[in-house]
């Protein structure tokens, strides 16, 4: 039994995308003409609201972003999810994110991807890793609708942090023996929690924080 | 300037073993990316590098005539059949340093023997750098190792570095007498001949190490590249008193039975120093005042420049070694001759051990060509490379004190020894013993998946690398008494190694003559370029 993990952020890590990427899926395929001019137009016109508050706060963002999920059913969000799979997160995966994944599975770790993103999403992808298990956010729902909210704690930053924590004293992993990966200084959290830390195509905050910690770096193709 | 009558009787211009005078000049020493230049005290045995060898006077038709001839198998052009696969195996960078000029010899011994092979209806043919857990070579560095028409005809298909984590690259063979695991790349493994293209910079190359090493892996590295190997090691750079050299030779033997191997080794001799810098091989008896003014103005360059731009400068210079000689053919009796033409060029007979031996380190080593001297690399110059120049007996007196030249700087380049500064930063401050880190770490480090990530799509040197460095200068370390760093600029880098600092040479004297007595002997091994010593 592994007595390590590694904690793999998905956004920009291990895939091109961010969330932004996987509402704009599901604002495309609402399932009326009606609601997909409504939801494209009303997600274009947020996309420079989105940038800024992605920028200052993640927290804040995703909790204003999933709100654009509010009343769309499970069932169909679930559907998508896998077409969403194929047309978007597959392509924009990394050549090498797969090397990564059986690398650290080689080394004895079980692969875990921590991520902001919604559950139902990033099940088809963690499928796809071979991950052995998820932390992510979830929607919830009344009567088979998304009502737009997330089931606390939401899933960002220092939350991430603490997640790994429970994740791991749950398991019975040892947390400095785990390793943690991400490209963005808004999960130095995430990263300062586990003893291997290490910076995936980061951000200039990042890369800064990973050389003055000489955290290792990996630029993934 | 001094009358030469007074000069000459200062030395025998024939030995390379000069005793401090009264009169004798100041000496030029390396230090890092630049130079000290101190007055030894009197009665300071100074060894000098020999002048180097003739080279051959025509290195095609050496290799001609060494492939046509070799040492026990059959000549090259009647090994190769039609349709075979052939694979050559070159030496990487970390040979010879600094890098020679170009043509390298691994390009024109390439492209003979690409030739012969295409006019003897070879098709199927791959070149392979033997990095082993070395970082990759960069495209640049590939291309000038084996010359443009090479690249362009084999990169990147069939022109590309070892991988020894590709985990289906790789093949296990049977295990040695001693249980060591055996274990190849897969395309040497499957090719009906190898040819392995060496250079032998030196002793402690070619022979059974460049296949036994060369193209293997952390499994199978693990079995000499440990510290109880180096310690049962009187020096690695003769083969009859290296148990590191005897476990290669286990591995070897094993790969010559199961795979067909055509050794191509060459010597070099020690023009390490061309043109402008000609004067640094010379004994500072023979400076000319041109060689002085040079020396000053070099120095004082080298001072101005940020260190940076220093070691640019230093690492842009190639070395315009000639070729001594090149033997083929079976593993043994080919290193056996390269060997010979090796000491002939290397070896200084010097009468006794002494108490403080002064080691000046250079700008580069193996493991830090276009990259930074670091911490880990200056220890393993000192302790393990310099330290083991000889033929068995150290220089240095057992319990006595080495002196190092370096400014010992804290840096490190993320970029090529990634896994290093986590060793040096997290590790050595809780532990310097080799048993314990090699216990507690060594395959954490091996299996980091960032490293190991780094080590196969980056330019790092693997994960486990600086253990090996650190055990590297081990028996250097259970040798000497006490290490001395000369022109440290910090604290922190000698506390940690376990060294005490001094701000000057004569300091460091005065303190290892505290240490072992006023009588104390001194000597200085005055490298680069290469010098191995051998103690009667």
């Amino acid at each position: 039994m592994s007595s390590k993990a590694a904690f793999f952020d998905v956004d920009g890590t291990l895939v091109k995308t961010n969330v932004v990427h996987v509402y704009a899926y599901y604002a495309m395929n609402r399932g009326s003409v009606l609601g997909i001019a409504g939801r494209t137009l009303s997600t274009a016109l947020s996309v420079p609201l989105f940038g800024v508050m992605d920028a200052v706060d993640r927290k804040t963002f995703n909790e204003f972003f999933y709100r654009y999920y509010a009343g769309l059913s499970e069932d169909r969000l679930v559907t998508i999810a896998e077409d969403m799979f194929e047309d978007v997160l597959q392509p924009a995966l990394f050549e090498q994110t797969q090397d990564l994944i059986d690398q650290a599975r080689r080394s004895g770790c079980k692969i875990v991807l921590v991520t902001g993103a919604l559950d139902f999403t990033m099940r088809p992808l963690a499928r796809h890793l071979g991950a052995d298990d998820m932390i992510a956010n979830k929607m919830q729902f009344v009567g088979g609708k998304a009502t737009g909210k997330v089931i606390p704690p939401i899933i960002e930053g220092a939350n991430k942090a603490n997640a790994i924590r429970a994740y791991c004293t749950k398991e019975g992993l040892s947390l400095d023996k785990c390793h943690g990966y991400s490209d963005s200084a808004s999960d130095y959290a995430m990263l300062a929690v586990v003893g291997r830390p290490t910076a995936v195509n980061p951000d200039l905050r990042l890369r800064s924080i990973a050389r003055a910690y000489n955290w290792p770096i990996l630029d993934l193709k | 300037m001094r009358p030469f009558k007074t000069l000459q009787k200062l030395y025998d211009e024939e030995s390379q073993v000069v005793i401090t005078e009264k009169g004798s000049p100041p000496r030029v020493l390396f230090h890092g990316e630049n130079f000290l230049q101190e007055d030894l005290p009197v009665g300071t045995r100074v060894i000098f590098p020999r002048p180097p060898l003739a080279g051959v006077p025509n290195v095609k038709a050496a290799i001609r005539y060494a492939i046509n001839n070799p040492e026990g198998m059959e000549p090259l052009h009647a090994l190769l059949k039609p349709g075979m696969r052939l694979t050559c195996v070159i030496d990487d960078i970390s040979v010879p340093l600094p890098p020679m000029v170009t043509p390298d010899v691994r390009q024109t011994i390439l492209e003979i023997v690409l030739e012969l092979a295409a006019d003897s209806g070879v098709d199927d043919v791959h070149l392979i750098i033997a990095n082993a857990l070395h970082r990759r070579m960069t495209e640049g560095e590939m291309k000038r190792m084996v010359g443009e028409k090479i690249f362009d005809a084999y990169y990147p298909d069939r022109y590309y570095n070892h991988d020894a984590e590709d985990p289906d690259g790789m093949v296990a063979l049977e295990r040695t007498s001693h249980g060591e695991e055996v274990s190849v790349n897969r395309r040497v493994a499957e090719s009906d001949l190898i040819v392995y293209v060496n250079v032998n910079f030196v002793p402690m190359n070619g022979g059974h190490k460049s296949m036994g090493t060369g193209v293997s892996n952390y499994a199978s590295l693990r079995h000499h590249h440990n510290p109880k190997t180096i310690r049962a090691s009187d020096s690695y750079m003769e083969p009859k008193t290296s148990a590191l050299y005897k476990s290669n030779e286990r591995i070897g033997r094993n790969i010559d039975k199961h795979l067909k191997v055509f050794h191509i080794e060459t010597a070099l001799n020690n023009r390490m120093f061309g043109g402008p810098t000609d004067f640094l091989a010379k004994k500072e008896e023979d400076y000319t005042e041109t060689d002085r003014l040079k020396f000053q103005a070099m120095r004082f360059a080298l001072s101005k420049l940020p260190r940076a731009a220093a070691r640019k400068v230093l690492n842009s210079v190639p070395a315009p070694y000639d070729v001594t000689g090149v033997y083929a053919g079976a593993t043994e009796p080919t290193h056996q001759k390269t060997l010979e033409t090796s000491y002939k060029q290397y070896v200084v007979p010097v009468e006794g051990q002494s108490d403080i031996v002064i080691f000046p380190i250079p700008f580069i080593s193996p493991y830090s060509v276009n990259s930074i001297l670091n911490p880990l690399l200056v220890q393993v110059m000192g302790l393990g490379y310099f330290y083991n120049l000889n033929r068995g007996v150290p220089l240095v007196k057992k319990g006595g004190v080495l002196i190092l030249l370096h400014p010992a700087y804290d840096e490190f380049d993320p970029e090529h020894h990634p896994s290093y500064i986590e060793f040096f930063h997290r590790l050595l401050p809780e532990t310097r013993d080799s048993m314990k880190l090699e216990h507690k770490y060594e395959r954490e480090f091996a299996e980091n998946p960032s490293y190991v990530h780094l080590y196969r799509k980056g330019n790092a040197y693997h994960g486990v690398h600086p253990f090996y460095m650190w055990y590297w200068g081990e028996n250097g370390r259970q040798h000497v008494g006490k290490v001395i760093v000369a022109g440290a600029e910090n604290n922190h880098v000698p506390a940690l190694m376990g060294w005490d600092r001094t701000d000057t040479l004569t300091e460091a004297i005065e303190e290892a003559r505290g240490f072992m007595g006023r009588s104390a002997t001194i000597s200085l091994l005055r490298i680069a370029p290469t010098v191995m010593v051998d103690v009667k």
